[in-house]
């Protein structure tokens, strides 16, 4: 049941990447190039997201725990450090060079596009090398990102 | 290359980002965010973690095809860099989200939604960084 609650879930997640515009690169380095192509669609995408995230999140914590866990797991290490703000740094610029981020990616993968799966492969191999050179302390934020 | 500005669908497509992060929170208690997730699932610390990660990315690679059996048109896709840049902006992608604790999806929505202090420092870095790479490679190089 979690696992096909997880499944659906996911299917939510990428019909709104797909119909939002993030899924598409092209979209998203527009976005970004104020100077140039300017195009602002992605700021009403992180508007509709937190309009509802902002007021579902609350209403969710009026529970006492999650449907299929025991507790809600949410970050609460507030600590400004280097890794946060030299880690967000790097991604940005990963992120502006590619087009593709994470949380876009995935669902573009069902598209078949090869490209797509050459951005994965490549994050998940920038995962590896995060974790060989900078290996996690007892991580602040697990399962934020 | 020019994009067509898509205000309505963006908004309404970002509800159901924010909808599917509502979701997950009411049903495993967890921040939705992409990189949280691929890491979780290729480098998994136990099987049911794994699990429901791979149970999320199997429906998130299932949606494009759903949006194709209904409507017969895939999402557009436009990949307007070359095969390099994917490499090398993955890489950099990966590094720098596992590194900072997050991207767009788990800072910018959920971080964001909270009022966590590390996301609300975090989006605007990468805002800024991605911003001046843009700019860099389309107007200073020029590629």
């Amino acid at each position: 049941m979690k696992l096909i609650y997880a499944l659906l879930a996911g299917v939510v997640f990428g019909i709104g990447i797909s119909l939002s515009g993030m899924i598409d690169p092209a979209k998203v380095l527009n976005f970004f190039d104020v100077a140039g192509t300017w195009d602002p669609s992605l700021a009403f995408v992180m508007g509709g997201a937190l309009l509802v995230t902002a007021i579902g999140y609350r209403l969710v914590w009026r529970r006492n725990a999650p449907l299929f866990d025991s507790r809600f797991q949410v970050p609460t290490f507030t600590v400004i450090d280097r890794r946060l703000v030299g880690g967000s740094a790097i991604f940005g610029i990963g992120w502006g060079i590619a087009g593709f981020c994470p949380g876009a990616a995935i669902p573009a993968l069902g598209t078949g596009r090869w490209e797509v799966a050459l951005f994965v492969v490549s994050v998940i191999a920038g995962i590896g090398i995060r974790r060989m050179v900078a290996p996690s302390q007892p991580l602040p934020s697990p399962s934020a990102g | 290359m020019e994009t067509v500005f898509t205000p309505i669908a963006s908004f309404s497509g970002g509800m159901i980002i924010g909808l599917a992060a509502v979701l997950l929170m009411l049903g495993l208690g967890r921040i939705l965010g992409g990189t949280g997730i691929l890491s979780g699932l290729v480098f998994a610390e136990n099987a049911s973690e794994g699990l429901w990660r791979g149970a999320m990315v199997l429906g998130m690679i299932l949606a494009p095809v759903l949006i194709y059996l209904v409507t017969g048109a895939m999402p557009q896709i436009a990949v307007p860099v070359s095969s390099m840049m994917i490499v090398i902006g993955g890489i950099i992608v990966g590094f720098g989200a596992s590194l900072g604790s997050g991207c767009p999806s788990g800072h910018g929505v959920c971080g964001l939604s909270r009022l966590s202090v590390r996301s609300l420092v975090a989006v605007p870095v990468f805002m800024l960084t991605a911003g001046i790479t843009v700019f860099i490679i389309r107007h200073v190089i020029g590629a």
